[in-house]
């Protein structure tokens, strides 16, 4: 298994795609940190999920990684570089009920968004040319989601509507993805058909996400970052129901899937 | 109808104001577009109020320092610009509560408006009404070519930017992650906006700005499934009105501003109100859609 081996990193020439260093992030106007002492690693082409309770500062270590908050102290760097200046490489999927859907635009305008900034576009004026809409509907096909490049946004569901913002992330071609809480509101069927997406784009990129759904970070993720102001990193086939606890403070029913237990490498 | 027409024939005031209205509704259905879309009416609103003062310090200072280059409307473009940049970057880089922010723009700019217009030092009476409640039949040619220059800002820099205000419309934070400077379009679509409500102003005047940018805008997005759909059919709608309202107007003799915004205000009304009675009878008759 070329992946999750923190001593291959060091030994690749090319810096990691996400790395955090004694990062610590305190909101202004707030006395307690919200993330403090974190440092951990995301290799090239790893697949990781962020999991933890709500206000264990999950999104806010996803939004150190975009650049969008900048550490209180400590250091962040994404593809060897400030995030900022990998702002470009990154693709970035947000939750979808943060957009006002009395907004018009269809499918395939909002999938364009994801081109602004990308090669081969008149960039300062951000026109769209061929090649955007080329890309766009290469990503829109790789979700399934093709046939609905016209279809209003406001009119789709749930999960199609999660599908279409991983396809304007997508187009631009990132080497890194970013997802905040892909499963969040989709039912059980949507959620199958997104991991046998999330599943072959893991083939091709790194992969960071948050997530609550543990069945789906044991289907997807080689590791897992329990986040609780703090962070603890386990390869997914040690997630126990003790360390699960440990980081929820709570008892929660874990859907263990013994392939994949079989599959995974033991740490040393 | 016919009656209207001869009129038109007849008076250059006339032909003025349907002129400056049909190039206005230009700029009202692209940037209302936008006001609706990014819900900023009540800040276009602050705006437009806070116009009174800049109108009142070019009158003021017309009328006892002699000062005949600065005219109102200088001054009113002056205070909208002013406005709509402190307003966004109060809520772009201070904690400060936006809707207080808006509102107290709102009330300050009247009353230094109110305070320069009745100031002792005027020698005799100037008349606010004209400014507050507007007349389009009081446009001179020169006014003409003052929407028509204005037009062709609005329009040129919305459609050169339209992807990139779209994208800052619709998700600013995702607009940012793609490396566009996502403030700054903002800061500039609320000086569009602001130039934009100096323009209504001299067509509704003050209090009734906020109508006739938004109504037009709001009607389109009863049938309009992309954005650029929007802007085509306000602008569309915009004409209608003002066309309707001028005619109207001139043959029962009502006041024109007024007029025109109630004629946008029912036709909003009934759209909406038809456009749910529309969903519903279909989910009556097939179902709720899914």
């Amino acid at each position: 298994m070329q992946r999750s081996d923190e001593f291959r990193t060091e030994a690749m020439s090319l810096p990691p795609a996400v790395e955090l260093r004694d990062v610590r992030f305190t909101y202004p106007g707030q006395s307690a940190p919200t993330v403090e002492d974190v440092s951990f690693r995301v290799a090239r082409g790893e697949s990781v999920s962020m999991i933890g309770p709500n206000g264990g500062g999950k999104t806010t270590l996803l939004r150190l990684m975009l650049g969008l908050l900048h550490p209180t102290a400590g250091e962040v760097r994404v593809l060897g570089e400030r995030p900022e200046r990998a702002r470009l490489r990154i693709g970035y999927m947000p939750q979808y009920t943060r957009h006002d859907l009395q907004f018009p635009v269809n499918v395939m305008d909002v999938a364009l968004m994801g081109r602004l900034g990308a090669g081969g576009t008149a960039r300062w004026l951000g026109w769209y040319g061929r090649a955007d809409r080329r890309a766009v509907a290469e990503a829109l096909d790789r979700v399934a989601m093709g046939p609905l490049a016209r279809r209003p946004y406001a009119a789709l569901s749930g999960g199609q509507r999660q599908r279409v913002l991983i396809a304007r992330a997508l187009c631009a071609r990132p080497d890194v993805l970013l997802l905040d809480e892909p499963t969040a509101n989709v039912d059980a069927v949507v959620e199958t058909q997104l991991l046998d997406v999330l599943r072959e784009l893991a083939r091709s990129m790194t992969i960071v996400m948050v997530s609550h759904d543990l069945g789906f970070v044991s289907d997807m993720a080689q590791r897992v970052l329990c986040v609780n102001r703090r962070v603890v990193a386990h390869p997914t086939s040690r997630l126990t129901g003790e360390s699960i606890q440990e980081v929820y403070q709570r008892s929660l029913c874990l859907v263990h899937h013994a392939e994949r237990v079989a599959q995974e490498p033991e740490q040393p | 109808m016919s009656e209207f027409l001869d009129a038109l024939a007849e008076f250059s005031f006339l032909r003025y104001a349907l002129v400056s209205g049909l190039l206005a509704s230009v700029a009202f259905g692209i940037i209302g577009t936008y006001v609706v879309t990014r819900r900023i009416s009540y800040l276009a609103g602050a705006i437009s109020h806070s116009v009174l003062g800049g109108i009142g310090a070019g009158v003021y200072c017309q009328e006892v320092h002699g000062w005949t280059w600065f005219d109102p409307m200088l001054g009113a473009v002056i205070a909208a610009l002013v406005s709509a940049l402190a307003i966004g970057l109060v809520s772009l880089y201070a904690a400060e509560r936006e809707d207080t922010v808006i509102g107290a723009i709102w009330a300050i700019g009247m009353a230094v408006g109110i305070l320069f217009f009745f100031s002792p030092r005027i020698p005799g009476y100037v008349d606010p009404m004209s400014y507050l409640f507007g007349n389009i039949l009081l446009l001179s040619r020169g006014d003409l070519w003052l929407v028509a220059g204005l037009d062709l800002v609005v329009v040129a820099l919305a459609v050169v930017f339209h992807n990139k205000f779209l994208a800052v419309s619709f998700d600013e934070e995702f607009a940012r992650l793609r490396g566009i400077r996502a403030r700054a379009y903002y800061l500039l679509l609320l000086c569009l906006t602001a130039l934009t409500v100096v323009l209504l102003i001299r067509v509704v005047g003050i209090v009734m700005v906020i109508a006739l940018l938004t109504l037009p805008a709001a009607v389109a997005g009863q049938f309009a499934r992309r954005l650029w759909q929007m802007m085509v059919l306000a602008v569309l709608f915009s004409m209608l009105f003002m066309v309707a309202g001028l005619g109207t107007s001139y043959a029962h003799d009502l006041p024109t501003g007024p007029t025109i915004i109630l004629i946008a205000g029912v036709v909003y009304l009934v759209t909406a109100a038809g456009g749910r009675a529309l969903r519903w009878a279909r989910a009556l008759a097939f179902g709720p859609r899914r």
